[in-house]
């Protein structure tokens, strides 16, 4: 009587550390499972969100609301230009403050932690004082959203790239100038390659960021309209179904690229 | 004490000024090195004949990497001139100098295969026929079959190989090894030693070594410089160095030394005579390194002599009686003894265990002898335990 209960007791404590971790799984990917289960959603109301009838329609006409496309191909402008201008300046911001001496330098790296301290609405509400003040007021739109977009992105690349070049091993610089590597030969060969995947982790971070900030971009839009900002404004009149098709798209797009990735490391290690 | 070291190195290898022309090996003149208030390295002289196997050998922080840095460029001297082969090359950036290092953490690019580690000095240079060239250096240190692979993947003892191989094909004037093996396990440390001995002998090149380890310097080297505080105490072949060493660092680092203090009674042509603690016992001139009144009479434990009271001992040298073992230690081919002195002094003797004498046991009374030539004398200004500490690992 007691062992049986005594072995199902200690089952559960074996498995308790699973059992945790899958309910917190599905705590995170119930809300994505109804979005791709809504993207083949057939509505018979716009004015209720409920999964009617099975349908695909939204993927074969995911342009069925223009203005959806607009916003998510303007999105995708804004959030690759932030990217590169981001990922650019932040990288040469990180080799500055990992390898050279300068007035300030520690003030800057504390000052580099201040974007992603501070809470979006300070942030997005300052910068837009700042426009105003700036006599740019009637000028909202696509580049002061790029500017509002590469300040914030601009931390989370610095923070990145510099933790893997700190954890850079610095003889193998000398090592290459030993072997007659020039300083720019070195860097290519070298340092570049060894720090590529910090970058590379940055610029999909800073990628992600722009293309899902609703607050800040907000603020600093006029009358532009991105993506986030589209589905906030048709959320009280009804979301039409292709926003799930745009956000199961998004989803399929994040979990190719780290699959890619991880096969990548996986054959590299297995040679 | 350095001063008295830096004017007369052993071997003979400064030569006197106005020679300074086409010298073929490398060469530091007066080389100093301050970092802010700390002096590394002191008006260093040194002299490298081309295809020696050089060693420096010191304590950590003694300056020898920073020397071998400035050598490989990767540190510029706070003055004086380095030369290697005639030319000047104080001042000439890394990638300009014909000289490789082999680092002490091996700083094999993880990025890149061992044949691209090994090409990469030739690739950048633009050699030819690199495939050919690549493949005959990894033969050389056996690592054909490893080519494809990362260095992640190989053991610590095929990094330093492939570290070595890497250096090497660029056939340098002065192939510098920083403590090459400090991070390999004793067994793999011995082999790599006779390895890096067999290669340095088949590729003919010059070889600087830095090390802390005396063992491994006097195995290696033709030629042993013994660093201490940013100066060169000593410089010699490594026998030399052992059995007549100028100071008491040299004498405590390079293997152990009894040092007893005494009184120079008489000098003539070729013989000190040293009164020591009330028994006269003389010294080889060539061997005595102060021209004081008073010195450290010096003599290696294993050339002590150990017998019974009134027995007849191997040596013509005086018999110092009054000994008391205070500790034994049984090792296999030797016995180590600790002898207590009549005048307090604990002295070491290592006795090989040939046979011929039986082995003495705590407290028994004993008597010590050495041949006269086996002694050496070194100035009573010297710290008697400089170097002991450093010298025992």
């Amino acid at each position: 009587m007691s062992r049986p209960a005594g072995t199902t007791g200690r089952w559960v404590r074996e498995h308790l550390v699973l059992l945790l971790g899958l309910l917190v799984l599905v705590y995170t990917f119930v809300p994505i499972a109804v979005v791709v289960l809504m993207s083949f959603n057939d509505p018979d109301s716009r004015l209720i969100y409920r999964f009617d009838g099975f349908t695909i329609d939204n993927w074969l006409n995911p342009c069925a609301e223009p203005s959806m496309c607009d916003a998510v191909v303007r999105s995708v402008e804004i959030g690759l230009l932030a990217t590169v201008l981001a990922t650019l300046l932040g990288t040469l911001a990180a080799f500055a403050m990992v390898r050279h001496r300068f007035v300030g330098r520690s003030t800057a790296n504390l000052l580099v932690f201040l974007p992603m301290a501070a809470p979006e609405i300070v942030l997005g509400a300052s910068l837009l004082a700042l426009f105003v003040a700036s006599g740019l007021g009637g000028q909202l739109g696509f580049w002061t959203i790029l500017v509002a977009h590469v300040m914030f992105c601009l931390s989370f690349v610095i923070v990145a790239v510099r933790a893997r070049l700190a954890g850079l091993d610095d003889t193998l610089e000398q090592a290459a100038m030993d072997l007659y590597a020039t300083p720019a030969q070195t860097f290519w060969r070298v340092t570049f390659p060894l720090v590529f995947p910090g970058i590379l982790g940055a610029a999909l971070l800073a990628f992600s960021l722009s293309f899902d900030d609703f607050i800040i971009t907000n603020l600093n839009a006029g009358n532009t309209t991105t993506f986030p900002m589209y589905v906030w404004g048709v959320a009280q009149r009804g979301v039409p179904m292709q926003v799930n098709v745009v956000g199961t798209v998004m989803l399929v797009l994040s979990i190719a690229i780290v699959l890619a990735g991880e096969l990548r490391a996986r054959r590299r290690a297995g040679r | 004490m350095s001063q008295v070291a830096e004017q007369s190195p052993g071997g003979g290898a400064v030569p006197a000024a106005g020679e300074e022309t086409a010298y073929d090996g490398l060469r530091l003149r007066q080389v100093t090195k301050r970092f802010g208030g700390f002096t590394a390295v002191e008006t260093l002289d040194l002299d490298v004949p081309r295809g020696s196997f050089f060693a420096l050998l010191g304590p950590s922080g003694c300056g020898k990497t920073t020397t071998l840095r400035m050598v490989a460029g990767l540190e510029t001297p706070t003055s004086g001139a380095i030369e290697l082969a005639g030319h000047d090359i104080t001042y000439a950036k890394p990638y300009r100098r014909p000289v490789n290092t082999v680092f002490q953490n091996y700083a094999l690019f993880p990025h890149l295969d061992i044949f691209e580690n090994v090409a990469f000095g030739l690739r950048r240079r633009k050699r030819k026929d690199v495939a050919d060239a690549v493949h005959r250096m990894l033969e050389l240190v056996e690592l054909e079959s490893q080519a494809k692979k990362k260095p992640a993947q190989l053991s610590g003892g095929q990094q330093q190989r492939v570290a070595l191989a890497r250096a090497l094909i660029n056939e340098p004037e002065v192939l510098l090894l920083d403590e090459p093996l400090g991070a390999l396990d004793l067994k793999l440390r011995r082999a790599m030693q006779i390895e890096i001995k067999r290669i340095q002998v088949e590729v003919g090149l010059t070889f600087v070594h830095v090390t802390h380890d005396q063992e491994e310097a006097m195995t290696m080297a033709d030629t042993v410089a013994v660093m201490n505080a940013g100066v060169i105490e000593q410089m010699g072949a490594p026998a030399e160095l052992y059995e007549n060493p100028r100071s008491t660092f040299v004498a405590n680092f390079l293997g152990q030394s009894n040092l007893i203090e005494g009184r120079v009674l008489r000098r003539d042509a070729d013989v000190v005579s040293v009164d020591m603690q009330g028994i006269t016992v003389s010294v080889p001139a060539a061997r005595a390194h102060t021209d004081g009144d008073r010195g450290w009479v010096g003599i290696r434990p294993e050339k002590v002599l150990i017998g019974e009271p009134g027995e007849e001992l191997d040596a013509p040298g005086n018999t110092i009686p009054g000994g008391v073992i205070s500790d034994v230690s049984f090792v296999g081919v030797s016995t180590q003894y600790l002898v207590r002195m009549p005048w307090g002094q604990e002295l070491q003797v290592f006795s090989q265990n040939t046979g011929r004498h039986r082995i003495f046991r705590h407290g028994e009374p004993v008597e010590l002898s050495w041949r006269p030539e086996y002694a050496f004398l070194l100035d009573i200004s010297q710290d008697a335990h400089a170097g002991a500490e450093e010298g025992e690992e």
